[in-house]
């Protein structure tokens, strides 16, 4: 009777109660309860109004030194979009520092002298486009605006004279999937994997490391609960609780901000479980390496809600990493989920494209809930 | 070594444990037999806490074996697991589970319910049963304590290991929690408890002295005075400071050491006649100046045992 294989059978009631228990701690403890569930909603309304990426509301200086029909053409023109704003119209550069370290301008337009005359002979007209570029992707953007409004009022004006070289750029791009470049559409599919981190990588290595503090775990290992029936039943709450935020956050997205929903919500919502059972899988590796609440919560903020957040490619593109970064990004579940989660939001497609991250997410999810069960040992020691 | 009874609740035999350097338990044996009140009494950081993961399957030893309710603690513990109930040093409860959450959550843990727990509990549940819809972590450390006890109870195991069971506690509440111990044993039920207290210890039909993971003796705590070999004087007065500086430049003075609001003091001379001891003693501290010493001959307890045992390990150690 020694052999775990002719243990007693336990009653099916066991994990039903455990998973119970857990859900009255997480009921009960109301602030951690509203974070959770607000916190999700505000990074929506965060992350939709005010850290966009996409610009409106540009405020151009124009140095006009001698203004004439051509040129006041161009600048109602700049006036005219939505985008631009113009901010100041002077006839010398000598006041452009002093704009741009103030931050009172974005983007600075200088024109040569006698624009339209030069024009009007077809002559080569240097146009000077200055942006601030201490955010380089702001820069980047705000170029290719200016350079649009330029190449339309080259078409307009300039039409009957390719060969006038001056404003020759005639920049054709598309951008597919999100034509506006509305930030929320990109943001989204990451925000989830954000708030499934924490909700199931944090919480999970909270509760279990708290259970390790209070010495409530030496109890639950003394009694007859095999480990993986401890991590089923702290597991299994905060699997229903992510489940639950991710669909607030999908309809908090779809209503406030109207982000797209091409593909299988179904299909959606099924690599989130699976996401979420790898982030759990991280917390209960963070938590069985760590002894006391404060250590997992460090160990689970550096160790999943860091790499998700800026190794991801949710907000900082992973093109744009360092050549030996890039290769580390693939370690990070969050990569892959996002990769899955814009493409089912934005392109519609479904698994027939996304099965090779579905693969590498589902591979995660054995190995480290293999991992999870292992680290949990039957004994203290 | 003790003679093995056939049915011995726990038999242990030369339990080694170390963590690191320090030797947490060393060459440890002992026996406790069914429906016994056993007690480990000993310092911080004796080894108790080690010795109660080992018996309760929670630490495996180094060195030695030892069988519990007959099972082999590192082979058979998950059969250990169901039959022993077990109560860590401090009371772990969900502070945010009511009472009545928490006893259910025990019982079912182990596979039963707390109806099919009632009987063992009911003397001490009726105690907590008023509060039964309360918050864990709203209750009187008595109380907490109570509900602990009943946890660990709630599966009727055949036997209940107590790690330092009433650390923490008020002293009115240890002795109702020892009342309640020595009831449940009335009823039949085998309990190891460990503790810091000596007037627990004396409760305790055996206890073993345990210091520095070494058992240094295993006695009946009533007859323990007797193996005391030389005589014991306790001496009262209102300076104590200045009293133990006096007794301890005492000729042949052995131990001294202050026990509750008296110090206890014996000469470091086997035998020797009690009352010469106390004259000697009387007339030294008049001439040192302390006139209001109250010199008595008094039946040594438990801790004057202790501590003459400590001592000679020290000097043995030395």
């Amino acid at each position: 009777m020694s052999t775990p294989a002719t243990r007693p059978k336990r009653p099916p009631s066991t994990l039903g109660a455990f998973v119970t228990k857990e859900m009255h701690h997480i009921l009960r403890d109301r602030q951690t309860l509203a974070i959770l569930l607000l916190m999700p909603l505000v990074q929506v309304l965060l992350f939709g109004y005010a850290l966009r990426t996409d610009i409106r509301d540009l405020r151009v200086a124009v140095v006009d030194p001698t203004p004439d029909v051509a040129t006041l053409r161009l600048r109602s023109r700049l006036a005219a979009t939505s985008r631009f704003r113009l901010l100041k119209v002077s006839t010398t550069t000598n006041v452009l520092p002093e704009l741009f370290q103030r931050r009172t301008a974005d983007v600075a337009l200088v024109l040569p002298t006698s624009f339209a005359e030069r024009m009007g002979r077809g002559d080569t007209a240097q146009v000077l486009l200055i942006t601030d570029a201490s955010d380089p992707n702001t820069g980047t953007t705000m170029q290719v605006y200016v350079r649009s409004v330029l190449a339309d009022f080259e078409r307009d004006f300039g039409g009957a004279r390719p060969r006038a070289g001056a404003i020759f750029i005639a920049v054709a791009s598309r951008m597919r999937f999100n034509p506006t470049l509305e930030s929320a559409n990109l943001f989204v599919p990451g925000l989830i994997a954000l708030v499934l981190t924490l909700v199931s990588a944090l919480m999970t290595a909270i509760s279990l490391s708290r259970e390790k503090e209070l010495g409530t775990l030496e109890v639950l290992l003394v009694s007859p609960l095999r480990p993986w029936q401890i991590i089923v039943g702290k597991v299994v709450p905060y699997l229903v609780l992510g489940f639950a935020i991710t669909c607030l956050v999908l309809t908090a997205a779809r209503v406030v901000f109207s982000v797209p929903m091409r593909g299988s919500v179904t299909l959606l919502l099924a690599e989130s479980v699976l996401f979420t059972i790898v982030s759990l899988s991280l917390g209960v590796l963070v938590a069985a390496r760590t002894s006391s609440q404060r250590a997992a919560m460090l160990g689970a903020l550096v160790g999943t809600m860091m790499p998700t957040a800026l190794l991801s490619g949710m907000i900082f593109p992973i093109t744009s990493m360092p050549g030996w970064l890039q290769p580390v990004t693939r370690v990070v579940p969050a990569r892959w989920f996002i990769v899955i989660a814009r493409g089912i939001m934005l392109k519609g497609i479904g698994l027939e494209y996304l099965w090779r991250e579905t693969a590498v997410l589902a591979g995660m999810a054995l190995l480290l809930l293999v991992a999870a069960t292992r680290s949990f040992h039957a004994h203290l020691d | 070594m003790t003679a093995r009874g056939a049915g011995a609740a726990i038999e242990a035999e030369g339990l080694s444990r170390h963590f690191g350097a320090v030797k947490a338990l060393d060459d440890v044996s002992f026996d406790v037999r069914p429906g016994e009140l056993f007690g480990f009494i000993g310092p911080d950081g004796a080894g108790k806490t080690t010795l109660f993961r080992i018996l309760t399957t929670l630490q495996r030893p180094d060195a030695g074996s030892a069988r519990v309710l007959g099972l082999d603690v590192v082979k058979d513990f998950w059969a250990i697991r169901t039959r022993v109930g077990y109560m860590p040093g401090r009371f772990s409860l969900y502070a945010d589970l009511s009472v009545e959450e928490n006893l259910r959550f025990f019982a079912s843990v182990f596979g039963t319910t707390l109806e099919q727990g009632a009987k063992l509990i009911a003397p001490i549940y009726e105690q907590i049963a008023p509060f039964k819809d309360r918050r864990a972590g709203a209750l009187s450390g008595g109380m907490k304590q109570k509900l602990a006890l009943c946890c660990a109870l709630v599966h009727t195991p055949e036997l209940l290991l107590l790690d330092e069971p009433t650390t923490g506690v008020d002293a009115v509440s240890r002795r109702e929690f020892w009342d309640l111990l020595e009831k449940l044993r009335a009823s039949g039920l085998t309990i190891v408890a460990s503790t810091p207290y000596m007037d627990e210890a004396s409760r305790c039909e055996r206890v073993a002295l345990i210091q520095r993971g070494k058992i240094l003796e295993i006695a009946d705590p009533r007859r323990i005075g007797e193996r005391f070999d030389r005589p014991l004087i306790a001496v009262r007065a209102r300076e104590r400071m200045r009293l133990l500086e006096a007794l301890r430049a005492h000729p042949g003075a052995g131990s001294v050491f202050p026990f509750g609001d008296v110090v206890h003091y014996t000469d470091a001379r086997p035998g020797g006649d009690a009352r010469a001891i106390a004259d000697a003693v009387r007339q030294d501290l008049a001439a040192r100046g302390i006139a209001d010493a109250e010199v008595e001959i008094v039946s040594p307890g438990i801790e004057d045992v202790f501590m003459a045992l400590m001592q000679r390990r020290g000097a043995e150690a030395a």
